[in-house]
């Protein structure tokens, strides 16, 4: 039995925990905090967390209203969404490939995915951006998409995953007399969900709150992702108007913290199962 | 008429040789065991009969068709797996039908939604359904259709895995060592279950193990396969008495048989204490050979000064039976007996005893230890024929 009771270790526990936690939480918080100030408030010289005066109201009609939020946000929802399923489809098959199947390349492709998680984006920006300028597809979602079609990562997370699955389950399922696209779709993907969710994770965050590569090829407002949109609502629009730009923040970071948030005891299963298994 | 047949099938992993050229042929309806130790390429063999893996050489021929070019799908052939392999994501009904599902259904009818509008679906998936209720029935996992791998105890997937091999009436059922993740128990009569599942459903059957009394007990005829040959394809009763060479007499046989290595004289005689063989048709004169004497059938007696002396060393209580170990004092060699209680009563620790051995029970090996036939010859005949 655990006693509930708290003890010394346990408070000051909790407490180590509570205070860690609030280091993280801080600029979050204070961020709510200025979304909530009116412009004098924020320039003044003594620090509180609490709004003398709640100006929220005022702070998020003017977000809202001075950017197009909703193309922002309707933006991220459909950059993210293609990127993610594109990520899959290419990935999951490559990776059942090289996880499963026997053949002469498989080597090479194994040094392939290795040399490509060793090459951060910034490296191969300037290449893509005068590429998508001869096409002519700057200033779209093709051009914020096309990338990250392929994701060297995500075919790592899965070919670890995919390894440790039983190569009995896929024999069988051969002999059961299914394809291997069959045994892709039947087999691998409603067993590997864990894995899918993990990575699900790590794409949508990682592109949500992407700025460098919407910054490169989108110059039209009108494909901007949220936090490009960001970037021009203070350059263009806001000014020094913190109130307001704490404001339009918060609203694109709250599709994520929502989501984290109800789906929270998935999230960490997935992280943690492909952690052991990998 | 042969409905499996497979010739001289070769196979190699990066130089090493797994078969070396293995041929077999089963009838109809037979039960055939492919025993043998880890590593014998039994199963690799049982691979590549089902299409999962690729001969480098051989032809393997399934009702008549050449299948060696065929994919697994193709060949009609079902198998149950070491692990079970089920689908961990379906039920237990949902994995027994979808064998079914894949043979009968066409791909567009296999789509979620779109395919259960086609015309002509309906009936077939309540056929399967059908069907897929037959044969829990028939394996008593009725009221398990519903509960997935992860609820079910290892006896029960076992039965599902069978199931779902079964369902589709298979030309040949392989089957790669399916009841060891059982427990003693439960193995047992598993054995006798799936004996008797065969008798009635008469598919040749291929059953990869490793444990020999799971060969002898269950199958029609034994394969023993050592070092990627097939040494000897008999009945159990023929292989376990008559094996055609040592390593399949020492495989067999629990306690290990007994091999005393002497030599044959200039008449290809072979003389051990009071036993004489001679070797047929002048085979193996003045060589060295093996006789191999299955426990059974050496019997220690209290000393009486008989020609072959030993010295009991060790002694096991197995219940029903006592396996005597005495060392020879000729040669210090050990010999094991296997003796009922009342026998091993009068034998204590250190004791000097007398070893009888049944010579028509003995089988004789060449030095490759292929099979030499011999037949026991009186000892004074013996003498006569060397000095007369």
């Amino acid at each position: 039995m655990i006693s509930n009771t708290l003890s010394v270790t346990r408070i000051a526990r909790l407490t180590l925990l509570s205070l860690g936690a609030l280091i993280f939480l801080a600029p979050y918080i204070f961020m709510i905090s200025t979304a909530g100030k009116a412009q004098s408030e924020i320039f003044s010289s003594s620090l509180s967390l609490i709004p003398e005066q709640w100006s929220y109201i005022e702070n998020f009609s003017k977000a809202l209203s001075r950017v197009s939020m909703t193309t922002l946000l309707f933006n991220g929802v459909v950059v993210c969404a293609l990127i993610f399923v594109i990520q899959i489809v290419v990935a999951i098959p490559c990776a059942y490939a090289m996880a499963k199947l026997k053949f002469r390349a498989a080597r090479t492709m194994m040094v392939l995915v290795m040399l490509g998680l060793l090459v951060p984006i910034h490296a191969t920006a300037l290449p893509i951006y005068m590429a998508f300028d001869r096409l002519s597809v700057l200033n779209s979602y093709a051009a914020l998409v096309a990338p990250f079609s392929i994701s060297v990562f995500a075919i790592f997370l899965f070919l670890q995953f995919f390894r440790a699955m039983p190569d009995d389950l896929i024999h069988a399922a051969r002999l059961d007399g299914m394809s291997e696209a069959g045994i892709v779709a039947r087999v691998i993907v409603p067993n590997a969900w864990p894995a899918i969710t993990a990575f699900a994770i790590f794409s949508v965050v990682a592109h949500w709150n992407d700025l460098f590569w919407p910054l490169i090829v989108v110059t039209n407002q009108d494909y901007a992702t949220p936090p490009l949109g960001l970037l021009y609502f203070r350059a263009a629009e806001a000014g020094d108007d913190y109130g307001a730009l704490m404001a339009a923040t918060l609203i694109i970071t709250l599709p994520l913290v929502t989501a984290f948030l109800l789906a929270q005891k998935r999230f960490v299963e997935g992280i943690t199962m492909t952690g052991l298994k990998g | 008429m042969s409905v499996l047949s497979l010739r001289g099938i070769t196979k190699s992993y990066g130089g090493n040789a797994i078969l070396k050229g293995v041929s077999l042929e089963a009838e109809a309806g037979e039960f055939i065991a492919l025993v043998g130790p880890s590593g014998c390429g039994k199963s690799t063999l049982l691979r590549i009969v089902a299409g999962l893996d690729h001969g480098d050489s051989g032809e393997i021929v399934i009702g008549g068709r050449s299948v060696a070019r065929m994919v697994a799908a193709d060949r009609n052939v079902a198998m149950v797996f070491q692990s079970y392999a089920l689908y961990p994501h379906l039920t237990a009904g949902q994995n027994i039908a979808v064998p079914l599902a894949m043979r009968r259904l066409t791909a567009t009818q296999r789509l979620p939604v779109i395919g259960n509008l086609l015309p002509g679906q309906k009936q077939i998936r309540s056929d399967i359904q059908r069907q897929v209720k037959e044969m829990a029935l028939a394996l008593k996992i009725d009221h398990l259709l519903d509960r997935k791998p992860g609820q079910m105890s290892g006896g029960q997937r076992q039965r599902v895995a069978l199931a779902r091999a079964m369902v589709r009436r298979p030309a040949v059922f392989l089957m790669d060592e399916p009841l060891s993740n059982l427990d003693a128990n439960l193995r047992v009569h598993a054995r006798g279950e799936i004996v008797d599942l065969h008798r009635r459903a008469g598919v040749p059957t291929l059953y990869v193990t490793h444990d020999q009394s799971e060969a002898l007990s269950m199958a029609d005829r034994v394969a023993v396969m050592i070092g990627g040959n097939l040494l000897q394809l008999a009945s159990p009763k023929e292989i376990y008495d008559n094996p055609s060479h040592i390593e399949v007499a020492r495989f067999l046989g629990q306690p290990k048989v007994n091999v005393l290595e002497t030599r044959s004289d200039a008449a290809g005689i072979v003389r051990f204490g009071d036993l004489a063989l001679l070797a047929k048709r002048g085979q193996a004169p003045d060589a060295p050979v093996k006789l191999a004497i299955r426990p059974e059938f050496v019997r220690f007696r209290a000393a009486a000064a008989g020609r072959l002396s030993a010295r009991v060393e060790r002694m096991e209580f197995l219940g029903s039976e006592v396996i005597v170990h005495a060392r020879l004092d000729a040669i210090g060699e050990v010999m094991t007996s296997k003796a009922t209680p009342s026998e091993a009563a009068s034998l204590t620790l250190g004791q000097p005893v007398d070893v009888e051995i049944m010579p028509e029970r003995t089988v004789l090996f060449d030095k490759e230890g292929a099979r030499v036939e011999a037949e026991p010859i009186a000892i004074a005949a013996s003498l006569e024929k060397v000095h007369g």
